[in-house]
């Protein structure tokens, strides 16, 4: 974006911005809109947004050069968006106003989308995205079962606006909330609207962000800080990510407005190294935002300043926790400390300061301009508005997806999720990762909100949601989460630096076929110990997957100790290779193949597998083509 | 109404407690702790002293400030499984064999094993064996008995404000060690030990010297005398129930029988240290030079200031320590008095101190290559050779010391406290030759880790400050360096209540231990019948038969001695641009902390850019050190072994015309 | 101005970087992190002696620096290769079946066991947790660049790609 942008000093001077914006951005002339996400970038969407301009250029049609641009009222826009969500099927080209969603877009499908979307005004039918249960297509997205049960309150816009151009946020609402704030509304008013609303803490606790906020405005403190958790260490989500990427200004306009409400004049956004183009965005914004003085000291003329830094996280799954994430920030090992003190008390620098999680913050600037009781309509009772997950893992759909709170695992699996790929069986969903627990068939029915979720010994977590079928041995499962939160636990205290070490052992003890009766005992103990006596929250729920896995699936358990079995026969060591006699037609490409010569057998008679020699690596049952080799 | 919290049942009112842990104390229950240090900050991490509060549910205590009407449980199934888990879990990352172990009997991990009644590991011990570091002259770290609960980070951190020791990597696969695992010996430490103090387990102990100790005994061809400092009589006195002067002669009967030919007391030494440091101070008040006057005594002290005070190190007064002072003179006069042959005579120091074994070892101690004392042992050793003789402390009758280093005056003893130096010089410098001086300064008594007074001294208004512990001297310099606080001399104690609190000192360790230890300081000086050290009358002596003046030249050339900056770690240089030429030369720029903030890092630049202006790009090859213990005459430059002084931004032009270019000269 | 491509300057360009990050980022405590990731951008890694250059221009302990280095997983003690080829073991990834990836990755690169970098430095291959394109499981990221839905062969072919780009540039 190479605009120079005006600076915005009143509500007013918004309010002109924003219709010269809205009128600009959704009047009736084409908009094609090319996801710009992480997932589509990496499938070529920079190379399709290039192709498409280049093709409208070449059919002769006038392409905006800038959003305000008066001369070209009427000219088509191509610009980037961020994630969509449905990252699946990217690269994802929309074309507004008709919202016609296409899917793997490449860039030799430009030419065909200028001449007969754009002009001719036709869908590219082997664009638009095809049912895979049904095999129907869809034209528009809002159609799409993915998108027709989802309600966007955080991702609005993701995926719509182009995230590196302020006024497309400015066109639809954006800063709003702020503006009316700052003209004469208190920080006790703001508090008030987000009590009401219900809003809860999304990045894993469900703290009340009302009374959050409450408590830190009443700390007497002249310095204060707001910090933007942005961390995301939970591995198979990426919500906070799109919503960074895709629409970074709800984000910083989030950040304001906390800052407004506890009294705090500075903010970090502390966001995972491994996401660089979040940051790039976030950078972005935050310079556009400062230029538009809508970031900085005396914002619309209130007199109220908000600054805000990035810190880059550097690779460590504790710092997610508040307390390692301000030691971090201070330039420290990101070692969780006591609570109390709570940050609010004490927190960054020994500062009053509150943490709250992205799409927590993305949330605050639409429930204040349209209330709490619009935010309440959503979700339940006691859990308001909607939530995002990562839906991830052996379903048909995968991708970014926004429901209301208490939306039922059913639904989201089957309805959203499209059901199991590969026509396996539904076994298993793990919701909150490595924190979390696993919810079972018996679960479908049950609402996912925070409350419902912790009586069954899950937790809605960051929002990872992983599907898994009939294939998925739970124990392993189990191994996995533990392995992760072993290796990421800071190490401070004794009780989770050594007890998920020596859970982990047990559990690889047992998926290798090595475990005896007792070791189920202690490893329950262990996981007993390691929740109730664990410092801070990664310990805490670390037992979380193997007590869960223990609770629902403890048979599993059962058959690796005492039957030597592993049920989903997954676990390695539990199998065998066999040859089935009748069907090996002695092709020798699975001799060949074997690594350590374990198969013999002449040319034309059926194969043997010497099971001493088998290491088990599946190389034979990949190559052989008559589907001889069996496991057992 | 006041305040209250219930403890297992029993209402414990609340009087400025800090934390749940002292709270349940008063309710006379002791939870076993290892990461708790009532000096340190809250640490959490042990998790042995968790309670369940009702409505808040398991929390540890010693992180956990009292609130009124709480209810808590220290004893419940929860609590005690963790406590026992916790322990289990530690004891099978353990690598140690407690007979042998230094710290056997008197490791917390044992005492509280024991407490708890664990009695079955279930977890097989999988953890690789570390070597153990032994570089130090003063501590040996053995990781494979570390349990990780960051005591002696936070101590050599936040108490000593050095830093030498910090977590290592995370998880399972933490390790508390030095920067890049480099050995103590080649790190800042101090020697101070304070860490050593505060480690519940043998991670962290004294180097012993207590097997040479022995071995001299027992050569026949030597002549052992050994010197106690003031501290050390507090802390016998404390395990036979006795006052001071009275474990001064049972210790003295104890030596004796055990082998030692002579025992002297370091208080005499002190006494000299008081006249030399008193005398070299009113010289420099009257002069109004190297003002303010830093006290020597303390070598974790020196070390630190060397370190990172080089600005300072000519403040220091040039007076070696009463324990060297007591070396040189002992050295060179006992031989006659003794009629043994110099090299026939070994001198034995009983120090509170782990420092002592450092400074002894210093090369500026030692005289025609024989160190002027031989070996520093501290009480916990003493102690220990006393209990490997069989000799009962209880039992034996006291014995007097040895003449003429046996006598001391009350001033000579209160050098074991915080304040206890300032003291002395201001009895002596209050008491003119008519005597009658002050003998209480009650301004600089005390344990608190600052104290700052001034006093009259012949009409003239003498600012004094005290400090024990490092971190407090840390910030007691920046304030003078800054120019906040003025005082004219300054006396710095490297541990917390002075050598009271000495890493040699037998554990417990802890305030109330030293506080009890200070008190019996100044009651064995009160009891003294001289308490001026000038009125000594084997000082008078010493002078009038071999020292001449106070501060004169022999007094110089034996009592007094120089520093040295020192470089605070060890490493190899950075190639910074490097040269294939045959006939280079290669100059090393110090980047280390006095030089970089001197200007180095500019001089480094400007060398790079005149090289480049003179054709030399290619010939003189360029890198960074760090620290070549030149640090006042920073920035530090070297090249072909010589090194240069004040090579400045301004001034790199001309060192490389008369020095680089004549060298590249001569090479081509 | 001295010649930055010149090989022979690397190290100095390298050392002069070092002194403006730190100057960019602030002489204090807490821009040692952010020093860190621009140093080792710069060098790759973290040699010991820059990062006890570093606590002497931030006036912290060594050990402190060296503590911070090794409790994130960003950074490396030792020098990683020119191209650095993270694959996610993040729990989408895993359950959509990654081993297979990461063996076939290990085999083509030759890595022998418990090494990370290849003897010629040009690869270094690292195993990390969720990169954030769960939706394209198995994700694989080579220098910053995200590939998604990711298999055996596709890692392969890149890696023949980029060692025939290597090639190409060396005959240039
Ligand atoms: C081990 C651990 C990891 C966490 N990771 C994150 C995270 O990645 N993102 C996040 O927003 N919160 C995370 N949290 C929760 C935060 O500590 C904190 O509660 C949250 O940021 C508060 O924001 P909220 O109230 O808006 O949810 C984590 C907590 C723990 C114990
Ligand atoms: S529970 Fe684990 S992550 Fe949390 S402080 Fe303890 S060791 Fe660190
Ligand atoms: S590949 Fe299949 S058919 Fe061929 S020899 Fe092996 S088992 Fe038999
Ligand atoms: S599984 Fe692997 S090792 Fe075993 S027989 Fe097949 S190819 Fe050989
Ligand atoms: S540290 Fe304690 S428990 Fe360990 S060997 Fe020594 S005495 Fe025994
Ligand atoms: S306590 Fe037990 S293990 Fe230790 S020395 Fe005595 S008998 Fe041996
Ligand atoms: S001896 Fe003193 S300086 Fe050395 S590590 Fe211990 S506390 Fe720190
Ligand atoms: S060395 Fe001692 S004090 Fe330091 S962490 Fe280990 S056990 Fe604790
Ligand atoms: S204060 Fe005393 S015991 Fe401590 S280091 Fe200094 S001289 Fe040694
Ligand atoms: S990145 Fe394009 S839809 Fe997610
Ligand atoms: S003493 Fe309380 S946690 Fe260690
Ligand atoms: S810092 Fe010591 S000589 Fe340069
Ligand atoms: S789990 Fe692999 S990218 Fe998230």
């Amino acid at each position: 974006m190479t605009t120079n942008l005006t600076q915005i000093l009143s509500k007013a001077d918004l309010e002109a911005l924003k219709t010269r914006a809205h009128a600009a951005l959704d009047s009736d002339a084409l908009r094609v809109v090319v996801c710009g996400g992480t997932g589509c970038s990496s499938n070529g969407s920079a190379e399709v947004l290039i192709a498409l301009r280049q093709a409208i250029a070449a059919a002769g049609l006038a392409i905006k050069v800038d959003l305000l641009d008066e001369s070209q009222m009427d000219a088509l826009s191509v610009d980037f968006s961020g994630c969509s969500g449905f990252c699946e099927v990217g690269p994802i080209v929309r074309i507004l106003p008709e919202n016609i969603f296409y899917v793997q877009v490449k860039a030799k499908d430009a030419k065909d989308i200028v001449e007969r979307t754009l002009i001719a005004g036709q869908a590219v039918d082997r664009l638009l995205y095809q049912d895979k249960n049904t095999g129907e297509r869809y034209i528009h997205r809002d159609e799409i079962p993915f998108y027709v049960n989802q309600v966007n309150i955080a991702l609005t816009d993701c995926g719509l606006i182009d995230p590196a151009d302020i006024r497309h946020y400015i066109a639809h609402n954006g800063y709003e909330a702020l503006a009316q704030t700052l003209e004469g509304k208190t920080p006790e008013d703001v508090v008030q609207v987000i009590t009401d609303a219900g809003l809860r803490g999304r990045g894993g606790g469900g703290f009340p962000t009302g009374r959050k906020w409450g408590i830190t405005l009443k700390v007497p403190g002249e310095k204060k800080y707001v910090i933007c958790n942005a961390d995301e260490g939970d591995p198979g989500a990426f919500m906070d990510r799109s919503v960074l990427e895709g629409n970074p200004h709800a984000v910083i306009e989030g950040m304001i407005l906390a800052g407004f409400a506890i009294g705090a004049d500075e903010g970090y956004v502390y966001v995972r190294a491994e996401y660089p183009l979040a940051v790039q965005r976030m950078r972005l914004a935050i310079r556009q935002a400062e230029q538009s003085n809508l970031l900085g000291d005396n914002i619309l003329n209130s007199g109220f300043g908000f600054h805000i830094k990035i810190k880059e996280g550097a690779g460590a799954f504790v710092c997610g926790e508040e307390t390692a994430l301000i030691a971090s920030i201070e330039g420290q090992r990101g070692m969780p400390r006591p609570k109390p003190p709570f940050p609010a008390q004490s927190g960054l620098w020994g500062k009053p300061t509150c943490v709250n999680n992205v799409e927590t913050l993305a949330n605050v600037p639409r429930i204040i301009l349209r209330g709490s009781e619009w935010f309440r309509q959503y979700g339940t009772e006691k859990s308001a508005g909607t939530k995002v997950f990562a839906l991830t893992g052996d379903v048909v759909n995968t991708g970014l997806i926004e429901v209301p709170m208490g939306t039922t695992l059913g639904d989201v699996v089957f309805k959203v999720g499209g059901g199991i790929r590969g026509g396996g069986e539904f076994k298993t969903v793990q919701i909150g990762g490595p924190s979390g627990g696993c919810l079972t068939k018996d679960h479908l029915d049950l609402p996912l909100d925070y409350d419902s979720l912790r009586s069954v010994g899950a937790m809605v977590g960051s929002g990872g949601l992983v599907v898994m079928d009939d294939e998925t041995c739970m124990v392993e499962v189990a191994r996995y989460f533990m392995n992760f939160t072993q290796s990421e636990s800071c190490g401070k205290c004794v009780i989770c630096r050594e007890g998920t070490k020596r859970m982990l052992e047990i559990l690889e003890k047992i998926t290798s076929g090595q475990g005896v009766p007792e070791d189920l005992e202690t490893l329950e103990e262990l996981a007993e110990t390691v929740r109730d006596g664990s410092l801070c929250g990664l310990g805490k729920t670390a037992p979380n997957p193997v007590l869960s896995t223990l609770k629902y699936f403890r048979h599993e358990y059962e058959a690796h100790v005492w039957d030597k079995k592993c049920p989903a026969k997954q676990c390695a060591n539990f199998k065998t290779y066999w040859i089935d006699p009748a069907r090996c037609k002695g092709c020798r490409m699975c001799a060949k193949q074997c690594p350590v010569e374990a198969i013999t057998g002449n040319l034309k008679e059926p194969h043997v597998i010497d099971a001493e020699k088998c290491i088990k690596c599946g190389a034979c049952m990949d190559v052989c083509r008559l589907k001889a080799v069996e496991l057992q | 109404m006041s305040k209250s919290i219930t403890v297992d049942g029993i209402q414990v009112e609340l009087n400025g407690e800090r934390n749940l842990l002292e709270v349940v104390r008063k309710a006379g229950i002791q939870l076993p702790t290892f990461c708790y240090h009532s000096e340190l900050s809250v640490y959490g991490a042990c998790r042995m002293c968790v309670c369940e509060i009702e409505g808040r549910g398991l929390q540890a205590t010693c992180s956990t400030p009292p609130e009124d009407g709480l209810v808590i449980h220290t004893n419940t199934k929860k609590t005690m499984r963790i406590r026992k888990m916790a322990l289990e879990l530690l004891l099978a990352a353990h690598h140690g064999k407690c007979p042998t172990c230094d710290k056997n009997g008197a490791c917390r991990l044992q005492e509280i094993a024991e407490q708890l009644d664990v009695k079955l590991v279930r977890f097989q011990n999988n953890v690789d064996l570390i070597p153990v570091d032994s570089s130090s002259p003063s501590i040996v770290r053995d990781p494979n008995k570390c349990i990780l609960c960051g005591d002696c980070v936070r101590m050599c951190r936040e108490v000593q404000g050095v830093g030498v020791l910090d977590f290592i990597r995370r998880g399972s696969n933490v390790r508390v060690g030095t920067a890049f695992n480099k050995p103590m010996a080649d790190v800042e430490c101090v020697y101070c030990g304070q860490c050593v103090t505060c480690c519940p387990t043998g991670a962290l102990t004294v180097k012993s010297d207590v097997n040479r100790a022995w071995e001299a005994v027992y050569d026949t061809t030597k002549t052992v005398v050994v010197q106690v400092a003031p501290a050390v009589r507090t802390a016998v006195c404390e395990s036979i129930g006795c006052d001071g002067e009275m474990a001064m002669g049972k210790l003295a009967a104890a030596l004796r029988r055990m082998g030692f030919d002579r025992v002297y007391d370091t208080s005499f030494a002190a006494d000299l240290t008081t006249v030399e440091e008193g005398t070299e101070f009113l010289k420099r008040l009257e002069t109004g030079e190297k003002l303010p006057q830093f006290t020597s005594c303390c070598p974790g002290w020196v070390k630190f200031a060397e370190q990172f005070y080089p600005g300072f190190i000519e403040n220091l007064s040039s007076c070696k320590s009463p324990q060297q002072m007591f070396g040189s003179l002992a050295k060179k006069h006992l031989p006659e008095i003794l009629g043994v042959k110099r090299e026939d005579l070994v001198i034995v120091s009983i120090m509170p101190c782990t420092a002592k074994k450092f400074e002894a070892s210093r090369p500026e101690m030692v005289t025609d290559g024989m160190p002027d004392v031989d070996m520093v042992l501290t009480t916990q050793e003493v102690i220990q050779m006393i209990r490997q003789s069989g000799v009962v402390m209880k039992e034996i009758e006291p014995e007097a010391l040895d003449m003429p280093f046996g006598f001391k005056t009350g001033a000579g003893v209160i050098f074991g406290a915080s304040g206890g130096v300032a003291e002395a010089v201001l009895r002596l410098a209050t008491t003119s030759e008519a005597g009658g001086g002050v003998m209480k300064f009650n301004a600089v008594r005390g344990m608190a880790g600052t104290k700052e007074t001034s006093v009259d001294i012949n009409g003239r208004t003498v600012r004094l400050a005290v400090v024990n512990g490092l971190a407090n001297a840390k910030a007691l310099v920046e304030r003078i360096k800054s120019g906040e606080a003025e005082f004219d001399i300054v006396e710095v104690m490297a541990c917390r209540g002075g050598c009271i609190g000495g890493a040699g000192q037998p554990l417990p360790n802890d305030m109330p231990a030293r506080e009890r230890r200070r008190g019996m300081m100044y009651d064995c000086d009160s009891m003294q019948v001289v308490r001026n050290a000038g009125d000594n009358p084997y000082i008078k002596e010493a002078y009038a038969n071999w020292l001449g003046e106070p501060n004169g030249h022999e007094a110089h050339e034996l009592l007094h001695t120089q520093y040295q900056n020192r470089r605070r770690i060890v490493g190899e240089p950075i190639e910074v641009r490097p040269s294939t030429a045959v006939d280079k030369a290669v100059v090393r720029v110090c980047l280390g902390t006095c030089c970089y903030l001197n200007g180095a890092y500019d001089t480094m630049h400007n060398l790079l850019e005149i090289a480049d202006k003179k054709g030399l790009g290619d010939r003189i090859e360029v890198k960074a050190s760090f620290c070549f213990e030149n640090c006042q005459g920073g920035p530090s430059v070297e090249m072909d072994g010589v090194l240069h002084s004040k090579v400045t931004p301004d001034t790199v032009a001309q060192f490389v015309e008369q020095v680089v270019e004549p060298h590249l000269k001569q090479k081509a | 101005m001295v010649e930055m491509h010149d090989p022979a300057r690397l190290a100095e360009r390298k050392f002069e970087r070092v002194n403006e990050i730190i100057a960019e980022c602030g002489a204090n405590e807490s821009s040692l992190i952010p020093i860190l990731q621009h140093v080792q951008e710069e060098y790759r890694y973290l040699p010991e002696e820059v990062m006890s250059f570093i606590a002497t221009a931030l006036d912290i302990p060594p050990a402190a620096v060296n503590g911070v280095a090794t409790f994130y997983a960003q950074f490396s003690m030792e020098p990683k290769g020119k191209y650095l080829i993270r694959m996610c073991d993040g729990t989408a990834c895993h359950v959509r079946d990654n081993r297979a990836l990461i063996d076939a990755t290990k085999h083509r690169l030759n890595l022998a066991p418990g090494k990370t970098t290849t003897p010629d430095m040009r690869y270094t291959l690292e195993v990390v947790n969720c990169i954030g394109a769960c939706a394209l499981a198995p994700a694989v990221v080579i220098n910053d660049q995200v590939h998604g839905q990711m298999t055996g062969d596709k890692i392969v072919a890149l890696i023949n790609e980029i060692d025939a780009n290597e090639a190409d540039g060396a005959e240039k």
